[in-house]
């Protein structure tokens, strides 16, 4: 109890400890939060550095049985880079220009459109991106399974994401920065392209590393295009690829314990790739600020 | 902020350029004018119409995706749902490539919106919890290295989430799942008719909650920092504990972004496919009883029923997600709506 200028501030003990306790449960919350990414983290570490060799890494599927032993992750990683690099050339200088649109040649009522359901889009379920391509693509355009077709799918899911992170850097360019441009006499468009972009392109890096980093874990859309396939195959152009994450489900869904254990080191592949592209992407943001 | 158009509503400095100020410089331009129209050379203006050409092309090419997306869906979609007719939202039953084809979305439909629901319930106390923490009790540092952790949960691929769910996640649960039928089997939703534990709908929903989780937290921590200062310190000033302040001043003005944040974490949980897919063991029946093994959600079903299907099959599985499709792009633009609503309110838009 506090005494100023003769009136009494009185907070009762019953509010204080209210405020205690709900104080309490909100850390707790976060305790709770961070619980099963430390349970994820640990588990597959654990269980996956036992399983993980340089004979893992470096040979296929090609020939092993249902319940041997041995195998490896060597052609489901040559598919996964290949039908990321796919997704990222064609969702990069799109999601770009989307992102320029909305923000260098809005307000419009199109640039508020389209900035509304690129957001939308980011919450398209995966599944459904997969069933697209596999319908527009594989049956449609009959162009069968491939690595393309799930670069494809994979560029439909990162496309959003691209656009509005790239979105969000070109607004924390100054304003001032482009009346300077636009005072020396530079056209909009040579402004944007040598001046807002190039201010703009460490955070624009970082998005697309974020999207990167997302779309190398999606399983679902790769079940519908690529397909899988136990032997290496290097063109994405023509027939079924595999993918680490479609190599996962696939010794996942198994009782046998071998197999488990590829689904494991194979998760632990999969994990390193995608927190160390997540990571470095964040601590180049972090240095930024 | 820019001298040629008046401020776009979702758009703000960070404390460069405050707005109002260079809007009211008279111009001799027009809005959305090129700014090089006065005095730049003709092939200025054919580099500025090409840029702005290949940049609207490229907004319109999203609109059209989407519609692309659902023409394309409902195109081989078709056949499947004229060869069911509207026993396709009453049957239960998985069987589209038999002689006498019997397939529906009722049980999957049912299995999605409830294992959902589940997730929601479980996810959202704690994400809100968790983005009240990061933005009232620990703003600063190490709230914001916490708040990257809690990020990092949504970059662990689903899969990895199925794998830890059904060989790590789904035994450790049995003995939470016994426990909840011995002491509040009761009620009937927590009632085990069998006896036997595993992959139940409850077990898959603890880990779409997980998965849930970090978007909720991550947009209710941005419409948690969006409430203005001076309503904190309004409460304060009158005397308000810590939680006093929380609930006067930052839950009523953050209420309707809350409700946009849980509705986008509802159409991530009804999209999940993989993790899902892993944990349940696949029945078709609409089975309220969330602790029995069993269930199926309507992504999971096209995940596991895909390689096997034939090709009416698969129109069949193309058929149930057309209508995955629709209930996700309507719960998102409901979603997405509200959160803009916010936003603009926040900025004192229109």
């Amino acid at each position: 109890m506090t005494v100023v200028g003769g009136v009494e501030l009185h907070t009762s003990l019953r509010r204080r400890g209210t405020s205690r306790a709900v104080s309490g449960l909100l850390a707790v919350s976060v305790g709770v939060a961070l619980l099963p990414l430390a349970a994820v983290l640990a588990y597959t570490i654990s269980r996956g550095a036992h399983a993980l060799s340089i004979s893992f890494l470096t040979h296929s599927m090609k020939g092993v049985g249902p319940l041997d032993p041995g195998g490896g992750v060597y052609h489901a990683i040559v598919g996964t880079l290949e039908q990321v690099a796919i997704a990222a050339i064609l969702s990069v200088p799109l999601g770009l220009l989307v992102a320029i649109y909305v923000v260098e040649y809005g307000p419009s009522r199109l640039a508020f459109l389209v900035r509304f359901f690129v957001d939308v889009m980011t919450g398209l379920p995966s599944i459904v991106a997969g069933l697209f391509i596999y319908a527009f693509w594989v049956l449609a355009l009959d162009r069968g399974f491939s690595g393309l077709a799930a670069g494809l799918a994979l560029a439909v899911l990162m496309l959003p994401v691209v656009a509005r992170s790239s979105e969000e850097m070109l607004k924390l360019v100054p304003d001032e920065l482009r009346e300077a441009t636009y005072a020396l006499g530079v056209p909009r468009w040579r402004a944007i392209v040598s001046v807002v972009l190039p201010t703009a392109s460490a955070g624009i890096t970082t998005g697309v590393m974020l999207a990167v980093a997302r779309v190398t874990g999606e399983t679902a859309p790769l079940l519908l295009t690529a397909f899988g396939n136990d032997a290496i195959r290097f063109s994405p152009f023509r027939g079924p690829q595999s993918g680490l994450p479609l190599y996962l489900f696939s010794q996942a869904g198994s009782a046998f314990d071998v197999v488990v254990r590829r689904a494991w080191a194979g998760a632990l592949t999969l994990i390193v790739i995608v927190l160390l592209l997540t990571v470095v992407a964040r601590v180049v943001t972090a240095r930024r600020r | 902020m820019h001298p040629f158009r008046p401020e776009y509503t979702g758009r703000h400095s960070r404390g460069v350029g405050a707005p109002g100020n260079i809007d009211r410089v008279p111009t001799l331009l027009k809005r959305d004018e090129p700014v090089s129209r006065l005095r730049a050379p003709p092939a200025h203006r054919w580099g500025e119409l090409i840029f702005r050409g290949l940049a609207s092309g490229g907004s319109l090419f999203v609109l059209l995706l989407i519609g692309a997306i659902a023409l394309f869906l409902l195109l081989r979609a078709g056949p499947a749902l004229q060869r069911a007719g509207w026993h396709f939202f009453t049957e239960r039953q998985w069987f589209p490539d038999d002689p006498k084809a019997r397939f529906g979305i009722a049980a999957l439909a049912f299995g999605t919106v409830l294992s959902s629901l589940l997730a929601l319930l479980m996810a959202v106390p704690v994400a809100l919890g968790t983005a009240l923490f990061l933005t009232e009790l620990a703003p600063g540092r190490i709230g914001r290295a916490i708040g990257s952790l809690v990020d990092l949960l949504a970059a662990v691929p689903s899969v990895v989430y199925g794998l830890w769910g059904v060989f790590v996640l789904v035994p450790k649960l049995i003995p939470v799942e016994r426990w909840l039928n011995d002491h509040a089997g009761f009620v009937p939703l927590l009632h085990n008719r069998f006896g036997t534990y595993g992959r139940s709908v409850f077990a898959a929903s603890v880990v779409l909650a997980v998965m849930v989780l970090p978007i909720v937290a991550a947009i209710s921590r941005e419409v948690f920092s969006q409430v203005p200062q001076a309503n904190r310190e309004a409460a304060v000033a009158l005397g308000a504990t810590r939680w006093e302040t929380i609930r006067l001043a930052v839950l009523p003005y953050g209420r309707s972004g809350i409700v946009g944040a849980i509705m986008l974490g509802l159409g991530r949980a009804l999209g999940e496919t993989i993790a899902v897919a892993l944990v349940l063991a696949a029945s078709f029946s609409v089975n309220l009883h969330v602790l029995e093994p069993g269930g199926n959600t309507i992504a999971a079903n096209i995940a596991t029923k895909f390689g096997e299907a034939g090709s009416g099959g698969r129109d069949a599985l193309i058929a149930s997600g057309l209508v995955l499709f629709a209930i996700t792009l309507v719960v998102n633009v409901v979603a997405r709506s509200v959160v803009y609503r916010t936003a603009l309110a926040a900025e004192g838009g229109p």
